[in-house]
């Protein structure tokens, strides 16, 4: 693995710097009981209690959402 | 909601709805009038959308700030707004299912970014992986009958056709297509977009739709709480004219009061 490998973040490049996806969320300041937060991993829903014990690689891409006003 | 006939609740999916007013939760002047109007319309679903985080810092949940200002009496329900394929509404309804916890679903897949209007192939694709993954599937469609039969076979749990663009507050710009969608369908219909006054709300309820879903003409309104209790009342008043059956039109005048007993004969 190179010091260049990375991840996206909801559209983002970044350094991979985060073991897990928790990991990565509790970086954001993001628990792993914060309500209404969904994660989806190249393209796929990971489903909460699956944050710890996935591990992120290079190239991976995440989509962290959750819901605002619409209509 | 019980008027002086009877109960007369409207059943989706096997859930009961005292009110035929969905409402969204967009672009209101502030969370507070946001929460009045929602408080005012007596609806008992909102509409919400899914979108990414902001990763320069977590806000409140929008979730927990409908739950706590209103008790968990109205149901929430995620829309895929935005989305352009049947791919792109999938995931995010799944995601909104994970973030919810629901799996109710107002489905939006859009063709056209500036008109906002239905793209039925991929529609049509997106309700049915959908409802086959267990979703309770309430699409945003064109005013086509044909469109809407294709939704309802395929399982969706209502069908939700336009009254006018999203946004625009045109009204119903096609009212015999709404009417023979009612008409026909074998799902609850609920009018979804373009909405602009109470007049509106209660006309779709007079053309037969079971709801009406509508946002930007409450929360665009000059007193959002206000035009969101008069939503209240025309979809009741609609309702109600609808229920009692309204009488024949006429072309030429007939007297209401009797023709016998004139005076001067």
């Amino acid at each position: 693995m190179t010091a260049a490998a990375s991840i996206r973040v909801n559209g983002r490049e970044e350094p991979l710097a985060a073991g897990s996806v928790a990991e990565l969320l509790a970086g954001r300041g993001i628990a792993e009981d914060a309500r209404g937060v969904a994660v989806a991993l190249n393209g796929a829903v990971l489903p909460r209690r699956r944050w710890t014990g996935t591990a992120l690689t290079p190239g991976d891409s995440l989509e962290i959402v959750r819901p605002i006003q619409g209509g | 909601m019980t008027d002086t006939i009877g109960n007369d609740t409207l059943a989706i999916a096997g859930r009961d709805f005292g009110s035929r007013l969905f409402l969204g939760t967009a672009g209101y002047p502030n969370q507070q009038v946001m929460l009045d109007a929602l408080a005012a319309s007596g609806t008992e679903l909102a509409t919400m959308a899914i979108r990414r985080i902001s990763l320069d810092g977590y806000a409140e949940s929008l979730v927990d700030v409908l739950n706590g200002a209103l008790g968990g009496r109205v149901g929430l329900l995620p829309n895929t707004a935005g989305c352009l394929t049947a791919k792109e509404a999938v995931l995010t309804a799944q995601l909104a299912r994970e973030a919810l916890d629901t799996p109710w679903i107002k489905l939006e897949v859009i063709g056209d970014r500036e008109l906002l209007y239905p793209d039925v192939e991929e529609l049509l694709r997106a309700t049915e992986e959908l409802v086959n993954d267990g979703f309770v599937v309430l699409p945003y469609c064109n005013d086509d009958p044909v469109t809407c039969r294709k939704l309802a076979d395929l399982g969706a749990a209502a069908v939700m056709p336009l009254g006018a663009f999203i946004g625009s507050g045109l009204g119903i710009r096609n009212p015999h297509a709404i009417e023979t969608i009612c008409a026909r369908s074998p799902v609850p219909v609920v009018l979804d977009a373009g909405i602009g006054t109470a007049s509106d709300a209660a006309r779709a309820m007079e053309l037969g739709c079971s709801a009406v879903l509508l946002n930007t003409a409450v929360s665009k309104a000059r007193d959002p709480v206000r035009m969101a209790a008069a939503m209240r009342d025309a979809v009741a008043a609609g309702r109600g004219a609808f229920t009692a059956g309204r009488m024949p039109m006429r072309a030429f005048a007939e007297p209401s009061s009797p023709q016998l007993g004139l005076i001067g004969g």
